[in-house]
């Protein structure tokens, strides 16, 4: 099969998946008596006569499937809803928001990958050495904490400290690229250590392993034996090889990353779709949390097709299956 | 296995349908090829048997021989139940027991038993050996407890083992022995069958001889029969009294033990008797190997007409056009069955045959 | 081991010894090796002192007169009103900011911890293993649908199925150990349908079937015992995700609410105070850090205990010539097969990402 049927199959199929995850928040939010429904788009506060008001204008009282129709039919417009605090369109809070998220999972991601692979790779080439020992205990320690109790560490240990002692450069909440590169990096470093951490010691023990036992291989043995500089053995055959199955974890983790991405964001204040999605949860702000689940899913589905794309690139025997 | 019991198989044959344990006609058996995907398309099948038909005389052993591909594990597995059979007839004891399901054929698993190949592979290695050997016990709910520890006891006695070895693992035993642990299993419920699947090829020579005889024992002691499939000739010869060789899901040859070794009629039959090495070194260097060309081809598209034609140092155009019947040729006794055109005959030197073949291609 | 049937019955009878000689199964030998193994013998005193200090919790409340949920604003909170530290006015390891016993609260704590822990990793064992089993050996439709929805119950990031719960239902005990159990049977469960998938396929289960086995006795009797050895290794790197995920839902207000004390809950509070209290922050850190490190290291123990030779991170001395000759004798000889690496999934996702 080519790579282009493979592309379209993976995208029908993305496109499945994200309409039953609407579906099932759809179902989830709405599919309850009509009372507590519209108490809850109300908001806590509400009189009887708002909660009757509500329930009036969102049709509350329609069969559901009509009510369902409209909410498939607002999707499709990509019409999201309205808060019911600050009125504001959904679309617009996304628009808001993203960009912090965005730059701690890009920033994050870049730093796990090349902090995990690079030490992953330089432990499997230096077996039992010190730095591989040492490696080892920081991957341990890196797997067994929560991630918020590495970002109140960081906070503890590295913001306190240097603000107390008129060093500015790292911050807490956001600040954008736009203004001033030098400030964004400075306010985005410890959340990027702290999302990359627990990450990166995942993907060091993955890389370590694979290419271990890659090198233990005949064929590696065969190349040394030709002559080719160690260099192009690791890298050429080693890495290479080690690379599918962590092509397959990061589709898996891209999913979970989600969690992280709220925690880190939480933490230090970030004011990106996570945080404020936990802000809807405990304010009952229903549109803003079912447009941030399906916003959130079809991240997850682009970034899987994506890795899909990238496993059949590197193992053509996927594009058959 | 001497020629008296020989003679003994041409009487029984002759007597009738009464004496025959076993009997499979015409049995049938493709594996579908399937593309991948969601929705699956048949697009060919292995026809792993295509019309194979045998009997098997009550207390005899009957040898099915054949090189791999040649659907002779297939066959075996068919018989016992394993694999449904797309067309064809099992009959065990004058029942049908063909594609039979789980439920009904419970009571004929305790007549018809098997006995696997791989030595390492046929045992549960986290088990221990007397679960092992009574799990047909259990299985079939015959005796517990004490008793079916005496019982499992016994067997492993029967067999060769040390009925004390009772708990250990099968990690702890040797090929040989693991071997008879395979047969104490098979001979807990006294059955009436045992199928045994190249239960020697993967032993050592002399080891193959020590379980070779234990088999030959149990046969006498028990009345036991046997279905034995191997590729190795001499083996066969060592245990049959009566050989079916297969070719690429068919029949090539078939009758008494001595017949088919002593005067082969097919061309196939000829070549793998020719390939077995022969103990007096002096008949060994003036035996001239017929040696045969090509690989057995691929059972998914067989060569039309005779299927072994491709290779066949004798093969005309009539072998490529017509499939030959399996019938008596001339010459033979009534029992020892060919499936070739141009049989060969006294005195034919195949190996030159074969040679000049060779060269001409 | 290549003496013959007949040389052996010889040797039996001269030095046959009274009663049957047992073979050592692989759960004596893993228990050996592990016993031998210092570093996961370290995690599992550690763990059994932390069991042990949870289950005591109530009594130790009793021993410094504080129990969890009371707050003592005169001895506990200084001057302005912030957490005294530790060893000040009987409070071992300081208050919190209302001035409830530190020290008291992490026990308490430990206990929803580890009892959430073990009881999702039970839960999510068992259904694991179960639906692993039957979609592996029963194949065809039913393993279609099985997988696919294993795939789905993976892919799904389950904080925003915790979440969801959070607001349908509150947020509750039960609500944590629901999602938790969801997630880890998934993943169980897939290890276990691919062992299944390639155990089928041994001849020893075809043995049994011609013996006419049902497919319930091959699944729990044939196949079962060559899971057990991964099953376990996963199911204790599970627990620690677990405690780890129980603390983050109750960090993000999800979980165990106050006053109840959760480490996660606690930690959440502690973050207003890291500058004053630093003990505050510390110490839960610390009791969360030790637990999860000590499942860690004793999974890791496990799985080498198991199968000698897969690279452990954390390897305790590999020195003794003795140690590697039978690592290497081991390596070759025994069905390990039975247990190969772990595949990739087999990691239990660190934490909450």
């Amino acid at each position: 099969m080519s790579m282009l049927r493979f592309l379209i199959r993976r995208i029908l199929t993305g496109i499945v998946v994200l309409w039953l995850v609407a579906s099932a928040a759809f179902l989830l939010f709405f599919a309850r008596p009509v009372a507590t429904v519209s108490r809850q788009l109300a908001g806590r506060e509400a009189t009887p006569a708002v909660i009757a008001q509500v329930t009036k204008t969102l049709g509350l009282n329609d069969p559901i499937a009509v009510q369902y129709w409209h909410f498939i039919d607002s999707l499709l417009h990509g019409n999201l809803g309205y808060s019911y605090f600050t009125q504001e369109s959904v679309n617009t809070m996304i628009k808001q928001d993203l960009p912090p998220t965005a730059s701690v999972v890009i920033g994050g991601m870049i730093l796990w990958l090349v902090v995990g692979l690079g030490i992953g790779i330089l432990s499997a080439t230096r077996a039992r050495s010190f730095f591989d020992r040492f490696s080892a205990v920081a991957v341990l320690i890196g797997l067994s904490l929560p991630t918020f109790v590495i970002g109140e560490f960081l906070l503890l240990i590295v913001f306190v400290p240097l603000n107390q002692h008129g060093f500015h450069w790292i911050q807490d909440q956001y600040s954008g690229p736009s203004q001033g590169i030098g400030t964004w990096i400075g306010h985005m470093i410890l959340p990027w250590i702290t999302l990359a951490a627990v990450q990166a010691a995942v993907y060091t023990r993955l890389m370590r392993g694979q290419l271990l036992s890659t090198l233990g291989e005949d064929y590696i043995r065969t190349a040394r034996a030709k002559g080719l500089s160690e260099r192009r053995v690791i890298f050429r055959h080693g890495v290479r090889s080690a690379l599918t199955p962590i092509v397959s974890q990061l589709g898996v983790d891209v999913g979970q990353l989600l969690g992280g991405v709220i925690v880190v964001e939480s933490v230090f204040g970030l004011g990106g779709l996570g945080q404020v999605s936990v802000q809807a949860i405990d304010t009952d702000n229903l549109p803003v949390i079912i447009g941030f689940v399906i916003v959130a899913a079809a991240f997850v589905v682009v970034a899987n097709i994506v890795v899909d794309l990238a496993y059949a690139l590197l193992d053509p025997r996927v594009r058959i299956s | 296995m001497t020629d008296e019991s020989a003679a003994a198989v041409m009487t029984s044959a002759q007597s009738g349908q009464d004496d025959v344990l076993v009997r499979v006609d015409n049995l049938v058996k493709y594996f579908p090829v399937r593309t991948a995907g969601y929705v699956r398309r048949t697009v060919g099948h292995v026809q792993a048997v295509d019309g194979v038909s045998l009997a098997i005389p009550r207390g005899k052993t009957l040898g099915l021989v054949g090189e791999t591909g040649s659907g002779k594990s297939t066959l075996a597995r068919c018989i016992a139940g394993l694999l449904p059979v797309t067309s064809g007839k099992v009959t065990f004891d004058g029942d049908d027991i063909t594609n039979l399901s789980r439920r009904k054929m419970i009571p004929y698993r305790r007549e018809i038993q098997m006995i696997f190949q791989d030595p390492y592979g046929s045992l549960n290695p986290r088990r221990r050996v007397g679960a092992i050997i009574g799990d047909p016990f259990a299985i079939h709910k015959t005796v517990a407890g004490n008793e079916r520890k005496r019982r499992v006891q016994e067997l492993m006695e029967r067999v060769g083992l040390n009925p004390e070895h009772y708990n250990r693992f099968p990690a702890e035993f040797s090929g040989g022995q693991r071997q008879r642990i395979g047969v104490a299993r098979a001979l807990a419920l006294r059955p009436k069958l045992i199928i045994c699947d190249e239960p020697v090829s993967a032993l050592d020579v002399s080891i193959q001889a020590q379980v070779l005889n234990l088999l030959a024992d149990l046969q006498r002691d028990y009345g036991l029969t046997y279905l034995f499939i191997a590729h190795d000739l001499e083996v066969v010869r060592h245990v049959s009294d009566s050989v079916t060789v297969m070719y690429l899901g068919r029949v090539a040859e078939e009758g008494p033990r001595d017949p088919v070794y002593r005067t082969p009629r097919h061309p196939y039959t000829a070549a793998l008797l020719s390939a077995a090495p022969a103990a007096d070194p002096d008949a060994a260097a003036s035996r001239q190997r017929i040696i045969l060309t090509g690989d057995i081809p691929s059972p998914i598209d067989p060569p039309s007409g005779c299927r072994f034609h491709p290779r066949c140092p004798k093969a005309r155009e009539l072998c490529s056009q017509e499939d030959p019947p399996l019938e008596v040729k001339a010459g033979d006794g009534p029992t020892h069955l060919t499936a070739c055109h141009f049989p060969v005959e006294a005195g034919e030197n195949l190996a030159a045959a074969a040679a000049a073949r060779r060269d001409a291609k | 081991m290549s003496i013959s049937g007949l040389e052996f019955q010889a040797a039996a009878v001269e030095g046959a010894p009274e009663q049957a000689v047992e073979g050592r199964s692989q759960w004596q030998l893993t228990w050996r090796r592990l016993r031998g193994d210092k570093v996961a013998v370290t995690a599992m005193i550690v763990i059994v002192v932390m069991v042990g200090l949870a289950i005591a919790a109530p009594a130790i409340a009793a021993l410094v007169h504080h129990p969890p949920n009371i707050a003592y604003p005169n001895t506990g909170e200084n001057a302005v009103g912030n957490p005294v530290g530790p060893f000040t006015n009987g409070f071992w390891l300081g208050t919190d900011d209302t001035g409830r016993d530190l020290m008291v609260r992490i026990f308490y704590g430990a206990r929803i911890s580890l009892f959430v822990g073990i009881v999702t990793t039970a839960i999510g064992t068992f259904a694991g293993v179960a639906v692993g089993l039957i979609a592996g050996y029963f194949g065809g439709v039913v393993d279609t649908i099985l997988a696919r929805f294993i795939d789905a119950v993976l892919a799904f990031p389950y904080v925003v199925l915790a979440l969801a719960l959070a607001i349908v239902i509150g947020p509750s005990l039960t609500v944590i150990i629901g999602v938790i159990s969801f997630f880890s049977w998934a993943g169980i469960s897939r290890i276990v349908r691919g062992q299944t998938l390639s155990l089928k396929e041994k001849e020893y289960i075809e043995a049994a079937r011609s013996l006419g086995a049902g497919p319930f006795r091959i699944m729990f009797i044939d196949i079962l015992p060559n899971l057990l050895a991964p099953v376990l290794v996963l199911a204790t790197l599970y627990i620690p995700s677990a405690v780890v995920f129980e603390a983050t839902l109750s960090y993000l207000g999800l979980g165990i609410q106050p006053p109840t004390a959760s480490w996660g809950n606690i930690l959440a509070a502690a973050q207003n105070f890291y500058q004053v209290a630093w003990w505050y922050t510390v110490f839960p850190a610390l009791a969360l850090l030790i637990t999860t490190l000590a499942f860690n290291l004793l999974g890791d123990g496990i799985r080498d205990a198991m199968d000698p030779g897969t690279e452990r991170l954390l390897a305790a001395r590999r020195g003794t010539k003795r140690r590697r000759l039978e690592r290497r004798a081991m390596k070759g000889a025994g069905p390990s097969d039975a247990f190969p690496d772990p595949p990739r999934q087999a990691q239990p996702p660190a934490g909450l990402g």
